[in-house]
């Protein structure tokens, strides 16, 4: 046992599937072989109110249910938290930030994190103009779920394509056929970028 | 059995319906309500066989459905938490002193006012001397285990009383984790049918929770106490039969790591005590002689156990996460009571976590490091610095 725990916070706003974000990857992290716990912290669990989702991936049982101070990742679903929230707060040298943003990580880096360590990547994806393109509604948690996978390389392609069906299943073919295609558009563009 | 990452909800309601209940009554509350939403989805897809699904309009109502349910022989459950377990306490009280074998779970959160949905374990402590017997839980495994377990023991002949499985609000409730998942084979054949001694029916009338005169009251409080005294022996021999059959050994009425030589006890209850051993292991490591009691059984609370487990430590470090106004932590309340006369250990009583605050693992730490320069006592840890305002 080499004892394995990544961390990883996601901020959104109520409504963008922030919680749910956590949960699929949870289930599909458990799926490649991780212990896996997604939880969410609610504040007024209002639509467009900042929200926070955890997650945390091992190769043990998980016992740590605290908030998470210091993670290997954040996964940013929504441009406008970025600012208001410090989505940045605690996280490692070497970390990575994943952020739904209309523009470049260079431009992002300089409008938000100057101050940021520069061993810590950021990496941007229009997860809102993807949602839009194939579901015609904002909701970016499945983009970012892709772009997660892509960058981190932590879960594959395929498990993640398989349970994001699952998830959505229930909810009607069409639409989960959508998000498996924003999950595999948002996996493919973040492999290039990393 | 399937090992699946599913929600701390689905984990009880699954283990909820294996155990074959007759009627489900509850009123929704935050965070219990998706508990409930799931049995009442099984039900209306028809997976659950004999069954009522009652929706109250109120916790009031949905307690006074279950005593008469209960009261003709049915396996019940509802499950609550915070203000909707006040609302219930009339009814709950009369459940215990009916001696019908309710089972319930409490989604624990915190009380009004201020208004908190969030965790703590203020709602559960207000109903301690109701006679209804509280076991808590650490992580959603345990808490799926403890449904089919909870009816065994309170429906057991021995004690007959309403038995409450307390697992935090959202830390579990709204977790997505990995829990084997029990098959109905296996709990058929742990949990037989309820078979109470005596029951309402129409052909035999009696009369539950009757008046009692002065000459006659007396007799059911001390059955009462009797039958939770039974009840840990019970409990005992239950948690065992479930490691035989499941192989997940929980413990006894307590659980313990590390206490053989340990001069530091820390006590804790419910989900935070993963993250307690943790850092008993941490500072084990350490060469520090630290051990932790894992509180299982509140009530019946276990006086034996811990006199045994705790008697030749010197310091004691108890999380709390509810106040009794006035007076201290329930918990150190209760242990110094059950160690008056048979321990010297100094007892550190720390209240965090309360209404949801996060209890971060330097927290833990912090409250058991610092029991070596401060005097026993009560303390509130992780609060800000204000400044009081007396009106």
């Amino acid at each position: 046992m080499v004892d394995i725990l990544i961390e990883v916070r996601f901020h959104g706003r109520g409504g963008q599937g922030v919680v749910t974000a956590a949960d699929i990857l949870a289930v599909a992290g458990f799926k490649e072989g991780y212990w896996t716990l997604s939880f969410p912290m609610f504040g007024a669990e209002k639509r467009g109110t900042p929200v926070v989702s955890y997650l945390r991936l091992s190769d043990r049982q998980i016992v740590e249910r605290d908030e998470i101070y210091n993670p290997d990742y954040v996964v940013v679903l929504d441009p406008t938290v970025i600012g208001p929230v410090r989505v940045e707060a605690g996280i490692k040298e070497n970390g990575m930030i994943i952020a739904n943003y209309p523009k470049t990580a260079e431009e992002l880096r300089k409008e938000h994190f100057s101050n940021l360590n520069s061993s810590v990547k950021v990496l941007t994806i229009n997860a809102t103009r993807m949602a839009m393109e194939i579901l015609g509604r904002p909701i970016t948690n499945t983009a970012m779920v892709g772009a997660f996978a892509g960058a981190t390389k932590l879960i594959k392609l395929s498990t993640l394509k398989e349970t994001v069906f699952e998830w959505f299943e229930r909810k009607g073919e069409e639409l989960a056929n959508k998000n498996v295609e924003i999950v595999e558009k948002a996996y493919k563009e973040m492999e290039g970028k990393v | 059995m399937v090992r699946k990452v599913v929600r701390g909800f689905y984990a009880v309601a699954h283990a909820v319906k294996l155990c074959r209940p007759n009627v489900i009554c509850a009123y929704p509350i935050t965070p219990q309500t998706e508990i409930v939403e799931n049995l009442a989805a099984m039900y209306a897809n028809g997976e659950l066989e004999n069954c009522e699904y009652i929706t109250a309009e109120s916790e009031f109502g949905a307690a006074s459905i279950l005593v008469g349910a209960s009261a003709t022989g049915a396996r019940t459950f509802t499950a609550t938490c915070s203000q909707g377990l006040i609302l219930m306490s009339e009814v709950l009280w009369n459940a215990a002193g009916m001696r019908l074998p309710i089972v319930m779970v409490i989604a624990n959160r915190s009380l009004s006012a201020p208004l908190s949905i969030w965790n703590d374990h203020q709602d559960s402590m207000a109903m301690r001397d109701a006679c209804i017997m509280q076991v808590y839980v650490e992580n959603n495994q345990e808490a799926h285990d403890m449904i089919p377990q909870a009816y065994k023991i309170a429906e057991n002949r021995d004690v007959m009383l309403p038995f409450m499985v307390c697992m935090d609000g959202y830390k579990l409730t709204h977790a997505y984790e990995p829990v084997d998942l029990l098959d109905q084979e296996t709990v058929d054949k742990f949990l037989p049918p309820y078979d109470p001694p005596i029951k309402l029916t129409t052909k035999d009338p009696l009369t539950f929770g009757c008046y009692a005169p002065p000459h006659c009251y007396m007799e059911f409080r001390v059955v009462m106490q009797r039958a939770m005294e039974r009840a840990k022996k019970v409990m005992e021999d239950v948690f065992e039969e479930w490691a035989g059959l499941t192989g997940r050994n929980w413990g006894g009425l307590i659980a313990t790591d590390h206490m053989e030589d340990a001069e530091v006890a820390v006590v804790a209850m419910g989900s935070v005590v993963g993250l307690v051993r943790d850092v008993v292991e941490e500072m084990r490591k350490e060469g520090k002689k630290v051990g932790l009691v894992k509180i299982r059984s509140f009530r019946p609370f276990p006086v034996e156990d811990l006199r045994k487990a705790l008697k030749d430590v010197e310091r004691i470090v108890v999380f709390e996460r509810a106040v009794s106004f006035g007076h201290e932590g329930p918990v150190a309340m209760e242990l110094k009571s059950a160690l008056f006369g048979h321990s010297d250990a100094k007892v550190y009583s720390f209240a965090v976590g309360l209404g949801g605050r996060d209890i971060p693992k330097q927290l833990v730490r912090k409250c058991i490091e610092k029991s070596e320069e401060i005097e026993p006592g009560f303390y509130f840890e992780g609060v800000k610095d204000f400044e009081e305002v007396i009106v």
